[in-house]
């Protein structure tokens, strides 16, 4: 196992602890807490190892782009952000409260590595299309942009007027990475409305689609680095990934959808995200 | 009564033409349409910049999307679809991602108000200016003819941040020339008058010098206000108005509900109460016919804007 996989499991853990830190503590109300944990492993692969960012000079031009359309994870975000060094830690805990950078979700121009306004649903891809098409006129080869969508947020008409759009123009420098970890709001997304056959649904569209366990760093990296370096086509990544996963009885649990942690909670949690990192540790011994 | 000359193109043409123009100056300027950059005006600068040219299909959402990206990474964009689908499909994506971070996008309302005209309610859109001006920092704008629609372009493409520009469908009557001048926030006085204000608005303009033709042979002294960008306001302008004409009407090709109108009445309200009466669409849906019976019928006539007038004067 190499160390900076490693790393980037505990930079994943660590990002975990600071979701539960924000539910716990941050005073702003019910944080969703599942569906920031379900993206964790991803957006730590992208913000440590993937992405050519400047923490110091976050509008820079040539900089890879990350939406997170699934705007209503933004701790897992924020966290991220914190973590490499956008802004203090301590300022998560402003999360959603009066006079904080850090909005109740993403907003470009407010938040330091915020790229794009996103929460409202269905729309990121879309502004993620004109982000790549915009790099393309600019002759910018080596930028991409990154799209993070949920699956239930996929239900919303306007993710495939951009899935349409993007092959058709000739776009390969955006990469949409679909979190399908199979529950919305209101329960199964199997039950209210499926999006199967995944898979097919892009691939029909146009896109080069790769399919990755969400959860895997060692799978994250590897096609990560596959759809970063992929010419001729936009990529589609289908993450599988379980909502909440990282803390086992918020694994599945759709309570967890949004919800302030109760210190207990958060304690209990605390506790089995340090026992992961200490796995980690000796794994590498 | 004055006549008018009728254009021999619409302000769709002035408006492509302008963007066309802006972009042979500046490699930053870009536009786009949801299967509508030809009806915005866009097909010459398309055959010299098609890659300056984006059409995203039939989306109207996902052509704000994309215009926001575009802002995002530092390009000047001039969109456009027609008035509903602007105004209302793809509203939230305007106000969410393009107004809200206050990006470099410009969107025009193709056959906005009732210039859509034979094609029916479907296209029409009386309720796109009103609409457009509740949402903070955005530029709302009603070109009365092609040579201003050009000076009022090309002005706001020197201004970062949001725009709505209603355009029409068939050529306008011609009241301006390339002296025209704007500035948003900023009425132009066309004819002064002592007794009332007539304060109009894109194509009212000519209707509200016709009614002040008429008014004058009733010895009845009107100035005449062209209030083409609505929002921001040139409230300077209406309490002039107020104060020193006494009695104002607003005209608006549009529903009276959150225009121009209400607009004025705002200011007027709150800071200098005179006789006020509003004409224009009075809440409900119209119907298919050419642009000029159209808004005859929907109370929008000369006849109803001399009544207005009497009527505001009868309260003072």
């Amino acid at each position: 196992m190499s160390k900076e996989i490693n790393n980037l499991k505990r930079t994943a853990v660590q990002i975990r602890k600071d979701i539960m830190d924000i539910s716990a503590h941050c005073g702003g109300g019910a944080t969703h807490v599942g569906p920031a944990l379900s993206a964790a492993d991803i957006v730590a692969a992208l913000y440590f190892k993937i992405m050519n960012v400047d923490p110091t000079n976050p509008s820079w031009e040539d900089r890879d782009r990350f939406i997170l359309s699934k705007g209503h994870a933004y701790s897992v975000l924020y966290a991220a952000l914190a973590e490499r060094g956008y802004f203090p830690r301590e300022e998560l805990m402003t999360t959603r409260n009066i006079n904080s950078r850090l909005q109740g979700h993403p907003v470009l121009g407010k938040t330091p590595g915020v790229d794009m306004v996103s929460g409202s649903l269905g729309n990121g891809l879309s502004c993620g299309l004109g982000i790549a098409m915009g790099l393309k006129l600019q002759g910018k080869r080596k930028p991409r942009v990154y799209v993070m969508l949920g699956d239930g947020e996929s239900q919303e008409g306007m993710v495939w007027e951009a899935a349409m759009c993007a092959p058709n123009k000739g776009i390969d420098n955006l990469v949409a990475i679909v979190d399908y970890n199979h529950l919305q709001s209101c329960g199964a997304l199997d039950e209210i409305n499926s999006l199967h056959p995944m898979v097919e649904k892009w691939e029909s569209f146009g896109w080069k689609v790769f399919e990755m366990n969400g959860h895997d760093m060692d799978d994250i990296v590897s096609k990560l680095l596959i759809a970063r370096e992929y010419a001729g086509q936009p990529v589609c990544l289908i993450a599988h990934t379980v909502k909440g996963r990282g803390v086992s009885f918020i694994e599945h649990n759709n309570a967890w959808h949004a919800k302030i942690a109760t210190e207990a909670e958060y304690q209990a949690a605390i506790e089995e995200l340090d026992a992961q990192l200490t796995a980690i540790d000796a794994d590498e011994d | 009564m004055r006549q008018f000359e009728r254009e021999k193109k619409s302000t769709r043409d002035a408006y492509g033409n302008a963007v066309h123009e802006l972009a042979k100056q500046d490699p930053t300027v870009i536009g786009i349409g949801a299967d509508t950059t030809n009806n915005i005006g866009l097909k010459g600068m398309a055959k010299e910049f098609p890659d300056r040219v984006i059409n995203v299909g039939i989306a109207e959402q996902n052509m704000m999307g994309t215009a926001a990206g575009l802002a995002a990474t530092g390009f000047k964009v001039f969109g456009g679809s027609f008035g509903p689908f602007v105004a209302m499909r793809s509203l939230e994506q305007f106000r969410t991602f393009i107004a809200y971070p206050h990006l470099n996008v410009k969107m025009a309302g193709g056959m906005g108000g009732l210039s859509a005209a034979n094609e029916g309610v479907t296209h029409q859109c009386p309720e796109d200016m009103a609409i457009m001006r509740t949402i903070p920092g955005n530029i709302v704008v009603y070109p009365a003819d092609m040579a201003s629609c050009d000076v009022i372009v090309k002005k706001l493409s020197t201004i970062p941040g949001p725009a709505y520009i209603r355009l029409g469908k068939f050529p306008f009557l011609k009241v301006f020339d390339e002296n025209y001048t704007f500035e948003p926030g900023k009425a132009n006085l066309l004819e002064d008058g002592t007794d009332l204000t007539l304060i109009a608005c894109g194509t009212t303009i000519t209707r509200c010098l016709q009614a002040k033709d008429v008014l004058a042979e009733e010895g009845i002294s009107a100035r005449v206000l062209d209030m083409s960008c609505i929002k921001p306001l040139d409230e300077n302008a209406v309490l002039a108005a107020a104060k020193e004409t006494g009695a104002i009407v607003t005209v608006e090709e549009g529903t009276i509900l959150g225009g121009l109108g209400s607009a004025v009445a705002e200011v007027l309200v709150e800071q200098a109460l005179v006789p006020m009466q509003r004409v224009g669409v009075r809440d409900v849906f119209t119907e298919s016919g050419d642009h000029d019976p159209l808004m005859d019928k929907y109370g929008l006539s000369v006849a109803d804007i001399v009544s207005a007038a009497k009527a505001v004067l009868a309260r003072k």
